[in-house]
């Protein structure tokens, strides 16, 4: 019974762009009264990977999945599942399974008739139905289980079984709406590696909505970053990381410091009165306004001195410790009022004697100062 | 992000059967609902217009304000109104403060108490108050040589009818408090009274709004206090009833009853506009306010309410005991005499069994309408005007009262052109109205039971290709259940108590126990009356027993999926 589920398992994980397209979106928008939720949105997702929407609230990721859902209609744009046109469908004629926040597990019903409500009503002989449902409890972890009532599991325990009656009708498409959210943080590290795995072996195609960073970082095979109703970037999570496309991305994914500074000839930048070279700047104009960014691990204290390209003197404003390392909060010499934060392991920080108030030379590597353009930090 | 990407046309979205069977279920709700309520309300303020079926414009209007007995009626029930929310509102906030914010023992039964009169007909307790201070009363002295019959006898009734309701609403508002502000004044050393005016008052400012505006709508537009202990004294909804019933001037009684409706709709919508700028108190970290035993403070409490609470049964008991006496206040002996309802109303105890076909009938058919119409407004997709206009039309009747209702119906059922009028003095006819009439209690009760429903139910099903209505039968209904018999249970014991609706719809063979309260009081059977009202009261409350039993049973035993 299980091969049933288990498709395209074998697909592996590199070379995506060859992978056939399961879910295409194209120029979708959608409008609450004035409020713009989507703006001409476009999208492919490719059969049998894990997508995450991530965003802050309110940036139009949950606007889009339900779009996909067919839970609410959008007003221009299409979408096409498995390559037939579903814009006009209906939910109940879009193929897919969704997992609330809520879990929406009917109180009433036992586990079991929880799991197989979408069984029964395919005419679906009761013992196959009855086997059916075992195998998929037993595929979340929960045998046994199907006699209870959700009162009576936890909230982690109710998540699964929220998860075996979206996968029991074999969707080629399963959507997540925040499943991990209403968590305590132990069970939500725990059920996210157990969710990937079992969408590793299943090989469904799954979006997951999330608004934390961490978790789309951990699960997702390409990460969409939205904000205001616009993706702002789609990639791999090392490449969304590392490699943030837009001002916004890069503060919203992990810590950045931003520096305002104005472009001064290829590869050089000024903050102030502070020259920075930076490998970024691109085919940026001299006196154009931007912003420099840089993330507090990636500043160096090791073997830097005065001379060293992209040296500063600073001081150590303000320490906290934050076990395996220290954030600290460095006011650069040179440039009163401008503060960088700089995470040191905790090994730098003995090392090097770095203490509130201490001078210290940092400096900023060249590789690693991103450029974004004044407007879009702005906006972010 | 270029020009050349040409978005596809908004998708107007292929309808499923469901919405068709979901769209249909909305439009014959909206049909039924503009039938029972908007048509025959249309059609009255259509005769107020008339004159012997010619239109004549405002001129009914126009003797009506030149008639200085009918203009008197206005100051008169916006006097009684008034005085009886006065009156009601602090009593009723003592009782319901006592109930949630002391250390009161026996809360459960309290409240019980302070529910009876709720099981009552409305002129019932006017009937007790007649034999307590009226002519022939035993505690008439009190009254120094005042009357009974008139002002002071109708604010007393009115006290005792509306108090109840009060205290149910205060009892809410008070219980929806925020225990760490409480923590946060006393942590600042804020006296008892300055916590009071800016704690607890602010707080429960909506629940008193709301508490007044409904004592100030049932006391202008209740009909049987008036009618049985008002003697002389007229007010809107007696001229009404004489107008109609007396000189058969049914225009005129039209231009009485669009009179009554106006108080009753500006408290209505002054109440919707203040309760729309109510945001929520409450936020989910909210801390429940535990009350802590104060001596002095508790009992004076329980006093009070057991003073009230004595005042409440004693009214009640002087009514149910003298339809078990033989011959007021001659013979005291007790006897089943009164209850030979034949002697003095030639249909009887068919009168009885005439309300309680009809309760049983406005419960059924009336929970059905209103909860599978709420389901539809509240959990429909799509279709948003029909869905407006529905729940528009469920929010009228509050508004509307019980007199005008029962009127416009006369009308409406009557009229040759009318298909229905055949159904003219039926059971139905008069199950159906009072459906109408309690429509808005009902259907929020069941708006708010589905509002507390996890909202993706109906998305999980859809997903799951299973139609609504399965679900709907298969989850819903089940978790609605407590809601369900509420509803029910309110609207039997409504149809069983309620005068002013029914009083001009009655057929031949359908008269009913409350209209026959009437009719037994106007023809001085007093005890007689006071019997039928107690077997009104009995029936009512045996219900509700019968309703905690159901509730015991069903939710303790049958349905172990609520217990944690």
């Amino acid at each position: 019974m299980l091969q049933t589920l288990e498709r395209n398992s074998s697909a592996p994980a590199e070379d995506k762009p060859l992978r056939p397209v399961h879910l295409s979106i194209r120029d979708l928008t959608k409008k609450y009264g004035t409020f713009t939720a989507l703006k001409s949105v476009s999208l492919d997702v490719y059969a049998g990977e894990l997508i995450c929407f991530l965003g802050p609230s309110g940036c139009g990721k949950t606007t889009l999945l339900r779009a996909v859902a067919g839970l609410d209609l959008h007003d221009e744009g299409r979408i096409e599942m498995g390559g037939q046109d579903v814009s006009h469908l209906p939910p109940s004629a879009r193929d897919f399974g969704i997992v609330f926040q809520s879990y929406a597990l009917f109180p009433n019903l036992t586990i079991a008739a929880n799991v197989g409500y979408g069984l029964v009503n395919r005419r679906m002989p009761r013992a196959k139905v009855n086997a059916r449902v075992n195998e998929l409890l037993e595929l979340v972890g929960l045998p046994d289980q199907g006699s209870k009532y959700p009162a009576q599991l936890s909230g982690g325990q109710q998540q699964r079984v929220a998860l075996a009656r979206a996968l029991a009708t074999s969707p080629s498409l399963l959507l997540l709406d925040e499943p991990l959210s209403a968590l305590d943080a132990r069970v939500r590290v725990r059920l996210r590696d157990e969710i990937k795995a079992l969408q590793r072996r299943l090989g469904v195609t799954t979006i997951l909505v999330t608004h934390d960073q961490e978790e789309a970082l951990a699960m997702a095979d390409r990460i969409v970053v939205m904000n205001h109703g616009v993706i702002e970037q789609v990639g791999t999570p090392p490449e969304v990381y590392g490699n943030p496309a837009t001002a916004f991305v890069a503060d919203f994914i992990g810590q950045m410091n931003f520096l305002d500074a104005e472009i001064a000839g290829p590869e050089h930048a000024r903050v102030g009165d502070v020259m920075l070279r930076s490998t970024n700047v691109g085919g940026r104009s001299s006196g154009t306004r931007v912003k420099l960014g840089l993330r507090p691990e990636e500043m160096r204290v090791r073997g830097v001195g005065p001379d060293s390209e992209n040296g500063l003197s600073a001081r150590v404003a303000l320490i906290d410790y934050l076990g395996a390392f220290c954030r600290a909060t460095l006011e650069i010499e040179a440039a009163p009022g401008i503060q960088l934060l700089a995470d040191f392991s905790a090994n730098a920080v003995r090392d090097l004697g770095i203490g509130e108030g201490q001078p210290l030379t940092v400096a900023l590597p060249p590789e690693c100062l991103r450029v974004f353009s004044h407007e879009e930090a702005v906006a972010a | 992000m270029t020009m050349a990407a040409v978005a596809a046309p908004a998708p107007a979205r292929q309808i499923s059967r469901e919405d068709w069977v979901m769209r249909i279920g909305i439009s014959i709700l909206c049909v039924l609902l503009v039938i029972a309520i908007a048509l025959p309300l249309g059609l009255l303020l259509f005769k107020s217009f008339e004159r012997d079926g010619q239109f004549v414009g405002l001129a009914n209007y126009v003797v009506y304000f030149s008639t200085p007995t009918l203009v008197a009626s206005i100051w008169n029930s916006l006097f009684i109104a008034a005085t009886a929310t006065a009156i009601t509102v602090p009593l009723a906030f003592a009782y319901a403060y006592a109930l949630t914010r002391t250390c009161l023992p026996l809360k459960g039964a309290f409240m019980a108490v302070a529910m009876l009169p709720i099981f009552a007909p409305s002129l019932l307790s006017a009937i007790s108050f007649i034999y307590i201070f009226g002519n022939q009363g035993f505690l008439k002295v009190l009254l120094m040589g005042a009357s009974v019959y008139g002002p002071i006898g109708i604010l007393m009734a009115l006290v005792f009818y509306c108090f109840p309701f009060a205290v149910l609403i205060l009892v809410t508002a008070l219980s929806l408090a925020d225990g760490r502000l409480y923590e946060a004044a006393a942590a600042l050393g804020t006296s008892a009274w300055r916590v009071f005016w800016t704690v607890t008052v602010p707080g429960i400012k909506y629940g008193l709004v709301s508490a007044s505006f409904l004592v100030f709508t049932l006391s202008i537009t209740d009909f049987g206090i008036a009618k049985v202990i008002g003697g002389q004294y007229n007010v809107l909804a007696t001229d009404v009833y004489k107008q109609v019933v007396g000189q058969q001037n049914f225009e005129m009684g039209a231009v009485v009853g669009f009179v009554l409706l106006v108080p009753a709709v500006v408290a209505f919508i002054v109440d919707r506009l203040i309760q729309g700028k109510q945001v929520a108190l409450l936020s989910a970290r909210a801390v429940p306010l535990e009350p802590k035993p104060a001596r002095g403070r508790d009992l004076a409490f329980l006093t009070y309410c057991c003073v009230i609470g004595a005042l409440i049964i004693g009214v009640l008991g002087v009514a149910v005991w003298a339809s078990f006496v033989t011959y007021w206040p001659y013979n005291l002996s007790l006897s089943l005499r009164n209850y030979n309802f034949n002697e003095f109303d030639t249909v009887g105890w068919q009168t009885y069994f005439n309300s309680v076909k009809m309760a049983s009938l406005a419960a059924i058919l009336g929970t059905t309408i209103v909860f599978v119409g709420a389901y539809l407004v509240e959990k429909g997709q799509g279709f948003r005007a029909g869905r407006a206009l529905a729940h528009l039309l469920a929010m009228l009747p509050m508004a509307v009262p019980g007199l005008v209702l029962g009127l416009a119906y006369v009308f409406f059922v009557n009229a040759p052109w009318n298909p229905l009028n055949v159904f003219y003095g039926t059971l139905l006819v008069l199950a159906v109205n009072t459906i109408a009439h309690f429509y808005t209690a009902a259907h929020i009760t069941a708006v708010t039971a589905l509002k507390q429903i996890d909202s993706e139910f109906e998305s999980v099903s859809a997903s799951l290709k299973v139609p609504f209505w399965r679900t709907f039968i298969r989850v819903t209904v089940p978790i609605c259940m407590p809601a369900i018999l509420n509803i029910a249970v309110y609207m039997f014991v409504n149809a069983m108590t309620t005068v002013s609706a029914v009083i001009f719809l009655y057929g031949p063979y359908t008269k009913l126990a409350s209209v026959s309260i009437v009719h037994m009081d106007e023809a001085g059977f007093t005890a007689g009356a006071a019997g039928m009202a107690t077997l009104i009261v009995l029936t009512a409350l045996g219900v509700k027993l019968l309703h905690f039993a159901l509730d015991w049973l069903v939710f303790g035993k049958l349905q172990a999926w609520r217990k944690r």
